[in-house]
């Protein structure tokens, strides 16, 4: 316990150990020309502050008179500690006890460290950068390996379709789909609204109000209905995959379930793969039929077209490929929803803080990357003539 | 029941109800802490000892009773007004609930940047300093995230931010409970001596029976939804309850009975 470091004056406690004794008066202070500080009442953390700077405003030699205070906690005995440390000050009046808590803190004076090394500027940056690079790299690496791992679970579940949890893939369905049909119907209702509204009000400069419905039924049969559900499903389902399993990582429950000879690709990825790439087709299809619906009735009551002609004119001027191309556009997009969701909760190490941050990664990257496949197959499409 | 007469009580609880639904985990309770003892608590699994806990801390709001801590009620009082007494209290809880986005050094820090902000930061650096090694955690943890830390250091850890602000009173939820024997029989070493020094008073939660033997003053036994005995383990083996007995006399409570009475001969 004792290593306390011999540098240290901690003699000037020390010799004066006997209760309530002042060795030192006022006069003799003054005499020597140096300065007192003398405390009364409580010596604790509350007024630790202002002690602290009472003390560094007086000049050295230094003595504390500890002689009136009845009562001291160890912040209050570490302040007398430190200057007795490094000013050299001298303690009188201390008690019995104050003297061995001034010991004790002494005791646990030890080189400790506070905060952790911080390389500076231009290097940070650069290390930052590297990282960053790094971890890029690592990333995509690991990406494919996971959709390797995945095709592998895929091949097994159909090799022995035994292993094949149906309870589970249901239950993601339901999740997945059939729960949020109320929020991408009322999400795309309101779009189509938009759409008609924005669009009539431009194309009246025209005189050209008809046409707001080719503008409705394209866009959103096209693009729109496909590309905000996979957003609403990101949102809602890839982030929600990957703070599910990324908490299962931090409570070891998949490292219980490879243990048990449960495979988590099987048991967690696939059910939701599955559950993703079906269900977004249905909440497309769904979206679409919304948004027509909220169009048509905008067009009804502020352009006076008629259901029956709105429908008629819907099947003149999208073109069957138009639902095609949602379609296929439809499970590719929840494919890569539910494996950047996956992948990135499989990712989770270590603290609770690393769920969140691994949970926008997958938000953000699923949106990204959806939004890219969209432009891709924007351009492909146009260019086998789907247009 | 033995109470120490000389002794001002510290924590009162009297008549504490708790229930969640249907189920009832206290119904008229009765305690009594005094001040400077080490009181363990302990009771089987779902006999509510975290529950108590929570209730005298304020973070369980109870069905019924009153509960008093260092003269304060607890029950119903505001958030500015319990904001007094929570400076002059230190828990631990069960899995040390450290920030994780701190290090080992800020997360002492924070309990006394909230009450004092006025305390310059080479000042606080150094009170944290001389926090975590007095909880005998090695110089280089300061620096470190939780999630960098063994499991006892992260008990050490949380040792270290109660400690903070010098509290009166500490509330440990199953310190040794996920330790190996020497670091358990080192964290009961360490609660002991920093009861010692500081002049503690330590409501101690544990199933450890070595914890009991070796550092408590008194035990409190809950079950049947009260705390059906409380006083030293010799005390409380007179009252020939079963739990207590089988307790205290199973094949686990015999052998840690003898090492520590080895250890006192010793």
């Amino acid at each position: 316990m004792s290593q306390i470091r011999r540098d240290l004056p901690l003699w000037a406690i020390s010799r004066i150990n006997p209760p309530r004794m002042t060795e030192v008066t006022d006069q003799e202070t003054d005499h020597r020309g140096g300065s007192v500080y003398r405390v009364a009442g409580a010596l604790t953390i509350t007024r630790a502050a202002t002690t602290q700077r009472e003390i560094d405003a007086l000049h050295d030699p230094l003595t504390i008179d500890l002689s009136d205070i009845d009562r001291m906690d160890t912040v209050g005995a570490w302040i007398v500690y430190r200057t007795v440390r490094d000013r050299g000050a001298k303690v009188i009046g201390a008690s019995r006890d104050e003297v061995s808590l001034l010991r004790q803190v002494g005791d646990f004076d030890k080189p400790t460290r506070v905060t952790p090394d911080e390389p500076h500027n231009f290097f940070a940056v650069l290390r930052e950068l590297g990282e960053w690079v790094s971890e890029a790299g690592v990333t995509l690496v690991g990406l494919l390996g996971f959709l390797g791992a995945t095709l592998i679970g895929f091949a097994n579940v159909i090799r022995r379709p035994r292993k094949f949890r149906v309870n589970a893939v249901v239950q993601r369905f339901d999740v997945v789909g059939v729960r949020a049909l109320g929020i991408i119907g009322l999400m795309s209702f309101l779009i189509g609204v938009v759409i008609a509204q924005q669009g009539a009000v431009q194309l009246a400069q025209f005189g050209a109000e008809v046409y707001t419905i080719n503008l409705i039924g394209r866009i959103t049969v096209r693009e729109l209905g496909v590309l905000m559900t996979a957003i609403m499903v990101a949102g809602r389902s890839g982030s929600a995959f990957a703070a599910q399993i990324g908490t299962m990582k931090i409570t070891e429950e998949i490292d219980a379930m490879r243990t048990i000879g449960v495979s988590p690709v099987e048991a967690l990825v696939i059910p939701r793969m599955m559950a993703s790439v079906l269900m977004m087709p249905l909440l497309a299809f769904w979206a679409m039929l919304t948004a027509l619906l909220g169009g048509g009735i905008f067009v009804w009551l502020d352009l006076q077209i008629p259901p029956l002609t709105y429908i008629q004119r819907l099947q003149e001027v999208i073109p069957l490929t138009d639902l095609w191309i949602a379609l296929i556009k439809a499970p590719v997009f929840g494919f890569i929803i539910a494996l950047a969701g996956c992948f990135q909760g499989m990712l989770v190490q270590g603290n609770s803080e690393e769920v969140g941050t691994r949970t926008t990664n997958a938000v953000v990257q699923s949106i990204f990357l959806v939004i890219v496949l969209d432009a891709v197959f924007a351009v492909f499409f146009s260019s086998i003539g789907w247009v | 029941m033995s109470e120490p007469r000389d002794r001002h009580p510290i924590i009162t609880v009297r008549g504490l109800r708790n229930a969640f639904g249907e189920q009832v985990v206290h119904d008229d309770l009765d305690l009594t802490v005094c001040r400077g003892e080490i009181l363990g608590v302990v009771g089987g699994s779902g006999t509510g000892k975290s529950v108590l806990l929570r209730s005298i801390i304020g973070l369980q709001t109870p069905e019924a009773g009153d509960v008093e801590v260092l003269g304060e009620n607890m029950v119903g009082r505001s958030e500015d007004e319990a904001k007094n007494i929570r400076r002059r209290w230190g828990i631990l809880f069960q899995n040390g609930a450290l920030f994780s986005t701190l290090t080992v050094a800020e997360n002492v820090e924070v309990p006394i940047r909230e009450y004092f902000p006025h305390i310059t930061p080479p000042l606080l650096d150094e009170i944290a300093s001389y926090k975590i090694a007095m909880a005998l955690l090695p110089a280089d943890a300061g620096p470190k995230y939780p999630s960098e830390l063994s499991g006892g250091m992260v008990k050490r850890a949380g040792i270290a931010r109660a400690l903070a602000l010098d509290p009166e009173l500490l509330f440990l939820d199953e310190p040794t409970s996920g330790l190996d024997p020497i670091a358990a029989a080192g964290f009961d070493e360490l609660i002991r001596s920093l009861q010692k020094r500081l002049g503690l008073t330590v409501f101690l939660i544990t199933h450890d029976l070595d914890t009991l033997h070796s550092i408590c003053d008194r035990v409190a036994v809950l079950a049947d939804k009260k705390v059906i005995g409380i006083g030293t383990i010799p005390e409380l083996l007179a009252l020939d309850h079963p739990w207590i007995q089988e307790y205290f006399n199973g094949p686990r409570g015999r052998s840690a009975a003898q090492s520590y009475e080895e250890g006192a001969i010793a």
